[in-house]
C-alpha cells in the first residue's frame, strides 16, 4: 500500500481514484446547462430536446468509433430504427405509453445495433466504412419501401403519446418532452459512466489500441465489439425514439446518411473517445448551426465548415479533449 | 518427465516455399528451452503456427495431450499456450496497472463485466502490485505505457504473461531492442517466472540464451538440426555451418 502510494506518479492516481466526483461533476453540468436552456430560451424548447435526441446518437456512436475504434458513417441507421419503432408501436399498434415507446426504441435500436454491427464487422479500414455506408443506405431504402407502416418518404405522422407517468401530458411548448429528455440523457450519461470504467470498458479501449495484443490475452476481439454496437444500438435507440416522442412524427431524414456523417463530425468536434466530448460537440455544433443559419441563411454551411477545419488542424482531439489537455497541463504548472 | 507442450512434425508451405519442414519437438513443466537459428530460419514462423496465428500445412500440436491443431488462437491461449511479441504490442494510452489489471480480469473470465472497476477488486489489486513490484514497475502502476521507456515496455510484456499464469510461454526475442547494457533486467525478470512454467524463448543474444536456458533447439532452413544441452550446441558441426556457412570449415582446415 504504502510504496505504491507515494510513487511520483501519484497525480494520474487521483484521477482514477475518485470517479464518482467526475460523474456527479457531469450530472450537475448536465442539470445546469439543462435549466440554464429551459430559463434562457423558453421559446426554443424544441430545438433543444432535439439536441438531447442528437446527444444520444452522438453517444452511441462515441461508444463503437471513439472506445472501440469502429470507424461508422452509417450510425444513423440505429437512431432511426429506434424512432421508427417507437412510431410505428404508437401508429400501428396503439402503444403510445411513453416509456414504453423509449423501451421498444430501445430494443429495435439494440437488434438494428447487432445487424448493422455483424455487417460492418466483417471489414476493416476503408471496407469498414463503405460497409457502414451501405448500412444506412440499406436502412434508409428498406424504410422508403415499407410506407405501409414508415409512410415512406411522406414521414410517420399522428404519433399521440400519452401523458409522462399518467400525469404530464406532452404540451405545445414542449417542456415536458424536454423535461422527459434531460432525464433519460441523465440516466443514459451514468449507466454509460459505469460502463466505460468497467473491466468490459477497458477491454474496449484495449481493442482500440491493439486488437492482436487482445485476442492474445484469450479475449475474444468481434464478441466484444459486436455485444458494444447491441449496446450503442440501445442508446441510439433511446435518442430516436425520444425524437419521435417528442416531435410526433418521423421522417426518412432520422435515417440518412446525413445524419450520421453529421453524428460523426459532432464526435470529432468534441473529442471522440470522451462521453463530455460527445455532449460538448454536439451543443456546439447543432447550437452553431441554428445561430449562423439565423444570421446568415446563405453562406452559414461555409462558416460551419470553416469552424470544422480550425477543430481539426488547431485541436485534433475536439474541443473537450483539447479543454481537458489544457487544464491539466495549466493544474501542473500551478503548484 | 510430464510432457505438457508437443509439436509433432509440423510442417508449412508459402507456395512452393517450404518454411517450416517437420519440426517435432516437446517441453516438460519447467523447461527453460531456447529456440535459435540464423535469420531466415523460421522462428517465429514456428511461433505463429503454434499459437494458430498462421494455419499449418500439416502436423499438431498438443497441449497436456490434447490435439490444440484446429483451436483458434484465442482458445489456445485459454487452454495455457500464450506468447509475448518481437515487436512490443501494448495499449499505449493505458498504464501498466490497467494492463496487467486487464490480463488477470481476462483469465478469471471477468472481463466482460460491464460494472464495477478492478480499484474495487482487491484480489485483482493485490496480485496486479505484486506482478508490478516483483518486475519492478511499481513507480509506473499509473503512467500511461506511451510515456514509458521501451526497456520496461518489455518487462510489461513478460508481466502481461506472468498475469496469464500459462502453462506454456512463448517469448519471441524479449531483450530485441533492449540495449545490451539493460539485459540483466529482462535476464531478472525471466528468473522470476514459476518454476512450473515450460518456457520456450527465441533469442539472438547468446549471452542471455546460455544463461537462460537448459536446453538449446537450432531451427536452420526451416528444420531441427540440433536438439541437446547448451554445451554441447557450441561444438556442433552442423550448427557451425548453418550459422558460418564455408566458414566453418575454412576455420576448422586453416
Amino acid at each position: 500500500m504504502s510504496a505504491t502510494d507515494i510513487s511520483p506518479s501519484a497525480a494520474p492516481a487521483v484521477r482514477t481514484g475518485r470517479p464518482w466526483q467526475r460523474d456527479l461533476i457531469g450530472v450537475a453540468v448536465i442539470l445546469l446547462a439543462a435549466i440554464g436552456g429551459y430559463v434562457l430560451f423558453p421559446d426554443n424548447l424544441a430545438l433543444l430536446t432535439r439536441i438531447i435526441a442528437i446527444m444520444l446518437l452522438v453517444l452511441s456512436l462515441d461508444l463503437v468509433t471513439g472506445y472501440c475504434g469502429v470507424a461508422t458513417l452509417g450510425h444513423a441507421a440505429l437512431f432511426g430504427a429506434g424512432a421508427y419503432a417507437a412510431g410505428i408501436a404508437a401508429v400501428t399498434f396503439g402503444i403510445t405509453e411513453p416509456l414504453s415507446m423509449i423501451g421498444i426504441g430501445a430494443i429495435a435500436g439494440a437488434v438494428a445495433g447487432l445487424v448493422s454491427g455483424v455487417v460492418i464487422l466483417r471489414g476493416h479500414g476503408l471496407a469498414q466504412l463503405v460497409l457502414s455506408i451501405a448500412v444506412i443506405h440499406l436502412f434508409h431504402e428498406a424504410a422508403n419501401k415499407a410506407s405501409t407502416y414508415t409512410g415512406g418518404s411522406d414521414g410517420l405522422s399522428g404519433i399521440a403519446p400519452d401523458p409522462l407517468l399518467g400525469l404530464f401530458a406532452f404540451d405545445l411548448w414542449g417542456r415536458t418532452a424536454y423535461v422527459f429528455g434531460i432525464v433519460l440523457l441523465i440516466a443514459v450519461f451514468v449507466l454509460l459512466r459505469i460502463l466505460v470504467r468497467s473491466p468490459f470498458g477497458m477491454l474496449c479501449r484495449g481493442i482500440r489500441q491493439d486488437p492482436v495484443r487482445v485476442s492474445a490475452m484469450g479475449a475474444s476481439v468481434k464478441a466484444s465489439l459486436i455485444r458494444m454496437y447491441v449496446i450503442s444500438g440501445a442508446v441510439a435507440g433511446i435518442g430516436g425514439a425520444l425524437n419521435a416522442v417528442s416531435t410526433q412524427v418521423v421522417g426518412l431524414d432520422s435515417l440518412s446518411f446525413t445524419n450520421s456523417a453529421e453524428a460523426l463530425v459532432m464526435l470529432v468536434l468534441g473529442g471522440a473517445g470522451s462521453l463530455f466530448g460527445a455532449l460538448a460537440g454536439t451543443v456546439v455544433f447543432m447550437w452553431f448551426e441554428h445561430v449562423v443559419s439565423a444570421a446568415n441563411p446563405f453562406h452559414w454551411l461555409t462558416i460551419v465548415g470553416a469552424l470544422l477545419i480550425a477543430v481539426v488542424l488547431f485541436a485534433p482531439k475536439g474541443l473537450y479533449g483539447t479543454a481537458a489537455d489544457l487544464a491539466r497541463r495549466f493544474a501542473r504548472s500551478k503548484p | 518427465m510430464s510432457t505438457v507442450f508437443a509439436v509433432e512434425r509440423l510442417k508449412k508451405s508459402f507456395g512452393g516455399l517450404d518454411v517450416t519442414r517437420d519440426v517435432s519437438l516437446s517441453m516438460a513443466r519447467g523447461d527453460r528451452l531456447a529456440l535459435i537459428g540464423p535469420n531466415g530460419a523460421g522462428k517465429t514462423t514456428f511461433v505463429n503456427l503454434v499459437t494458430g496465428h498462421l494455419q499449418a500445412s500439416s502436423g499438431r500440436v498438443l497441449m497436456d495431450g490434447e490435439d490444440i491443431s484446429r483451436f483458434s488462437p484465442m482458445r489456445r491461449v485459454r487452454a495455457g499456450l500464450v506468447r509475448s511479441f518481437q515487436v512490443t504490442r501494448l495499449f499505449s494510452e493505458m498504464t501498466p496497472e490497467e494492463h496487467v489489471a486487464l490480463a488477470i480480469l481476462q483469465r478469471e473470465g471477468k472481463s466482460g463485466r460491464m460494472a464495477g472497476n478492478f480499484h474495487a477488486m482487491p484480489q485483482v489489486m493485490r496480485e496486479m502490485r505484486g506482478i508490478l513490484e516483483t518486475l519492478n514497475l511499481g513507480a509506473l502502476a499509473s503512467v500511461p505505457v506511451g510515456a514509458i521507456a521501451y526497456g520496461q515496455q518489455r518487462l510489461l510484456e513478460i508481466a502481461l504473461a506472468m498475469a496469464l499464469r500459462p502453462k506454456v510461454l512463448l517469448l519471441d526475442e524479449p531483450a530485441a531492442g533492449v540495449p545490451h547494457s539493460d539485459t540483466f533486467l529482462i535476464e531478472n525478470a525471466l528468473a522470476q517466472l514459476p518454476g512450473d512454467l515450460a518456457v520456450l524463448m527465441i533469442e539472438h543474444d547468446m549471452d542471455l540464451v546460455f544463461r537462460f536456458a537448459k536446453r538449446v533447439v537450432v531451427l536452420a532452413a526451416g528444420a531441427v538440426i540440433f536438439d541437446g544441452s547448451p554445451r554441447d550446441v557450441t561444438e556442433d558441426a552442423r550448427v557451425r555451418e548453418a550459422y558460418l556457412g564455408s566458414y566453418a570449415h575454412a576455420s576448422s582446415a586453416a
